[in-house]
């Protein structure tokens, strides 16, 4: 049962000094949802996050809320509030007047900001915090006051622009859980943006892959990893091995040599296709029962399993697989059908390579793209 | 705020269009002329003033760059926290204190050391140059002092590890590090000294004049129209001056930020 | 403690020798010499007079505050909109405006009350152009209102500049976070962006009030000698060797003053940033 659209993108196209941000994007956002917009620096994720939340103004297209046009609605008339890139607390207000400041502004009575405020700092679990001077707050707790401040507005939807990137793995791992679990206790709509794929996976309800101010695809965590549309997603999102391959026919497809079956059909005839393989959806045989034949290059001990790369016919793939395999070693390659993804040739095909160097192609990739988002970004370092 | 900055520069405007009026009437402009120009050019005391002025701006600067280059340097190698800010507390008075109060104290120092050893009037050219200096000295630590703050310790570390002693270590990597500071607070020295008028009035005498003074002594009864045209030359100099060292400067600067991106981007 | 500290060179040690005999010479002990002559008499005797004597100054005291404080005032109603604005504008804008204003300061503050004069006397540009128009002439050389133009003119570049350097410091995400959290633009400045700002109007202040409290040449070029502030006073009493003790206790008690004041004002910004709730 699909809740109904809150937020809705139409056409929107944003460019900084003649540098294209976002190019025609549209994107519905449902009530209570956790959404992740997911991508490299750069691909005008945090552009569209703006967008929602009053900072930027599209070039073209139309932001609807609640389906009324908002495009020209100042930010401090919106039901959004952020939580910012390393927070923005006020330097000259303590955690509990930090907090306060929305319900100030609204002008409700002191006692209500108190029991609100109260409210807030249980939730994130700051209690006793309220004198505390925020320079004094650890990354951590500056990052639930932030959170605080945001939430206690009651605001529709709560916009998050990278909130954990400035804290450390253990501490990030346990703010996710927190996250989520605010979320679900207070039904709002999360948008999240990020370019950690573990985080888009673990805490949303529905991932949106950014590139070079495009969406590539929408869809649930599970949907994204298992059906990735193109070979940007794949690539981006988790391992994966992407060969060039042919649509024979329906459920045929064609690739280092051998024909395989798969389930993918609605293809042309003959038609060149990039084909997804996950490194755990490979199984390693004995030469006679292999499919495919290689050598093993290296060997990498990765703890719950070996991530193997294997030479076959000058591609370099990579293999998870739980049994030893030795160095130099001949191997065979069993694949199911269901472990075959074929994708169509998008722009990306060229530049996603194989595993003899690992993913340098995809920091080529976000190197362009930081050059072209540096007027957004210079934005903050003034 | 276009207005503020008109009455910002319409006095200045106004005295620059004065200085070529030939007649020498307020009220009326009545024929363009360089006839103050070279009324001031012909004037002996114009020309020694100009020259102390050049002699003391160029002196005092230099000296105080020394001192105050030395002084930032021992500063960062100072290791009593309390002794550095009792040296930090007292480098600013200077800058503080009112400049009458400055000048009025120097002048009390100079003429009562001087009586107390039996001299006669000590004020001068090496009483404005020691007046000068200190009032150039805040200025050039605190332009060099930040340097060594932003200086990443781990490049002279760097340096010491490759096999370069202290000292070697110092000119190789802090020195042309710290060049950019130095160079602003010997310029920013420069213009000072130029510049001052308080302080100089209560250290010098009247056979020691700098420009500053002169105008001030010619002008002190009536406006005078030679004093136009020097001050329009002045105001000139300083000009091209500004220019030169923006010039020098964006490009130094540019130098510099591309020379840092680099090393960040290793 | 900075690693390399240890490989510490004897020229290191030294380096800031020369400064700290140079400041005891040049810096402390000419302020005791004021102290010395401001409680002595000619005889080298310790006395009180000189100080007692400053109840006869009193008027010139409150006079020069005044007039100070009103060009303090002025200059901060007019420098904080300025220097907002200025933060305000594109790059390159702000630039150029900056330039302009660092001009002026380049210039001596001597010509350039000289200028004013230009402008401003009885036969200047302005009263031949207010003549010609058909209006009388004003007198303005010799007013208070002059002296206090003449302050501001001199000294409102200083209250711009630390102002305009702090504003254009503030992360604008303050300000994006202020609005988000429902503050229109009004409630940004006055919420967010002027408490954020006091240190620079602290120093914009005490740049402004110090040379105006203390200035003799505006008075003696723009007041034409009518109005005695304090630096008037204090430059008098230093013409002559007899009246040096004076000058010394009128020195004394302004820079004690000064410093009184721009501590409170200190004070008064430390404890805001604390906790700045209107």
């Amino acid at each position: 049962m699909e809740k109904p659209v809150l937020i809705r993108l139409k056409g929107i196209s944003k460019s900084f000094d003649g540098e294209t941000v976002l190019d025609n994007i549209d994107l519905d956002i449902h009530d209570e949802e956790f959404i992740t917009l997911l991508g490299p620096s750069g691909c005008g994720k945090t552009t569209t996050l703006r967008i929602i939340g009053g900072f930027e103004t599209p070039d073209s297209g139309d932001v609807f809320f609640e389906g009324k046009r908002i495009n020209d609605l100042p930010p401090y008339r919106r039901q959004v509030n952020t939580v910012f890139q390393r927070y923005a607390l006020f330097p000259h207000l303590n955690v509990f007047e930090n907090i306060a400041f929305g319900l100030r502004i609204k002008k409700l009575s002191e006692k209500e900001i108190r029991t609100r405020v109260k409210e807030m700092l249980e939730l994130v679990n700051l209690r006793g915090f309220e004198k505390r001077h925020v320079s004094t707050l650890s990354g951590g707790q500056q990052q639930r006051v932030a959170i605080a401040r945001a939430l206690v507005n009651n605001p529709k939807v709560l916009l998050l622009d990278e909130p954990l990137a400035a804290l450390d793995l253990k501490l990030r791992k346990d703010m996710q859980n927190e996250l989520k679990n605010i979320q679900k206790k207070t039904h709002i709509t999360f948008i999240y943006v990020t370019h950690d794929q573990e985080e888009a996976l673990t805490m949303s309800d529905t991932v949106v892959v950014m590139a070079e101010g495009r969406i590539q695809q929408i869809g649930s965590p599970v949907d994204i990893y298992n059906e990735p549309v193109n070979a940007f997603s794949a690539d981006f999102i988790g391992e994966s091995n992407i060969i060039d391959g042919v649509m024979l026919e329906d459920y045929k497809a064609k690739f280092s040599g051998k024909v395989f079956d798969c389930l993918d059909f609605g293809f042309e005839k003959n038609e060149p296709v990039d084909i997804v393989i996950r490194p755990e959806d490979v199984d390693v045989v004995p030469v006679e029962r292999g499919m495919l034949v290689g050598k093993v290059v290296n060997v990498t001990f990765k703890g719950v399993h070996y991530e193997v790369i294997v030479d076959v016919d000058d591609y370099k793939w990579m293999i998870q697989t739980t049994d030893y395999v030795a160095p130099e070693a001949t191997i065979g390659i069993y694949i199911e059908p269901d472990a075959i993804h074929v994708m169509k040739k998008s722009k990306y095909s060229s530049l996603i390579g194989d595993y003899s160097s690992y993913s340098e192609e995809l920091e080529r990739l976000s190197d362009v793209d930081e050059i072209r988002e540096e007027p957004a970004e210079e934005r903050y370092a003034e | 705020m276009g207005l503020i900055f008109a009455l910002l520069y319409a006095p200045i405007l106004v005295l620059v269009i004065y200085s070529f009026n030939e007649s020498g009437e307020l009220g009326s402009f009545s024929r363009f002329s360089f006839y103050w120009y070279k009324q001031i050019f012909r004037n002996k005391r114009a020309f020694e003033s100009l020259k102390n002025s050049l002699f003391l701006a160029v002196t005092s600067s230099a000296l105080a760059t020394v001192i105050g280059t030395f002084a930032a340097l021992g500063l960062d190698r100072m290791r009593r926290r309390h002794l550095r800010n009792i040296i930090m507390s007292v480098t600013n008075i200077p800058m503080m204190n009112p400049d009458i109060v400055t000048g009025v104290s120097m002048m009390l120092f100079f003429v009562a050391t001087a009586s107390i050893i039996g001299l006669g009037s000590p004020l001068g050219r090496i009483t404005m140059l020691i007046a000068h200096t200190t009032f150039n000295i805040p200025y050039v630590i605190l332009s060099v002092r930040p340097r060594f703050l932003q200086m990443d310790r781990s490049l002279t570390e760097a340096a010491l590890d490759l096999g370069c002693t202290p000292a070697r270590a110092f000119f190789k990597v802090e020195l042309p590090f710290i060049t950019p500071g130095i160079v602003s607070g010997l310029i920013m020295g420069f213009t000072l000294s130029l510049d001052d008028f308080v302080i100089s009035h209560f250290v010098s005498s009247p056979d020691f004049q700098t420009l500053p003074l002169y105008i001030y002594n010619q002008t002190a009864h009536q406006v005078k129209f030679s004093m136009y045209a020097l001050s329009t030359l002045i105001i000139l100099s300083i000009l091209l001056l500004l220019l030169i060292i923006n010039f020098a400067g964006a490009f130094g600067e540019n130098n510099n930020k591309n020379k840092i991106r680099k090393e960040s981007r290793g | 403690m900075r690693s390399n500290v240890r490989y510490r060179s004897l020229l290191e040690r030294a380096a800031a020798a020369p400064h700290m005999v140079w400041s005891i010479l040049f810096i402390v002990a000419p302020l005791f010499f004021v102290l010395y002559f401001a409680i002595t008499d000619a005889e080298g005797h310790i006395t009180l007079n000189n100080l007692a004597s400053l109840t006869d100054y009193s008027n010139i005291f409150l006079l020069s505050v005044s007039f100070a404080l009103i060009a303090t005032i002025i200059c901060l109603l007019i420098g904080y909109p300025l220097a907002y604005f200025m933060s305000r504008t594109g790059k390159t804008t702000r630039r150029v405006l900056l330039l302009l204003l660092m001009l002026p300061m380049w210039i001596s503050l001597l010509i350039r009350t000289y200028s004013l004069m230009a402008l401003l006397d009885n036969g200047g540009l302005l009263n031949s152009l207010l003549v010609s128009l058909g209006f009388g002439r004003i007198r303005i050389i010799g007013t208070g209102g002059a002296v206090i133009l003449g302050m501001i003119y001199d000294f409102l570049p200083y209250m711009v500049l630390p102002i305009y350097t702090v504003l254009t410091k503030l992360d604008p995400r303050y300000i994006e976070a202020a609005a988000d959290l429902g503050c229109n633009s009004l409630q940004v400045l006055g919420k967010v962006i002027i408490p954020l700002s006091l240190p620079g109007v602290i120093s914009g202040i005490t740049m402004v009030f110090v040379p105006s409290i203390s200035t003799f040449y505006i008075s003696q070029k723009l007041g034409g000698g009518a109005f005695d502030l304090i630096g008037d006073t204090i430059e008098r009493q230093f013409q002559h060797p007899s009246t040096y003790h004076t000058g010394a206790a009128i020195s004394l008690v302004m820079m004690i003053l000064i410093i009184i004041s721009v501590a409170i004002m200190n004070r008064f910004s430390d404890s805001n940033s604390g906790g700045f709730v209107v």
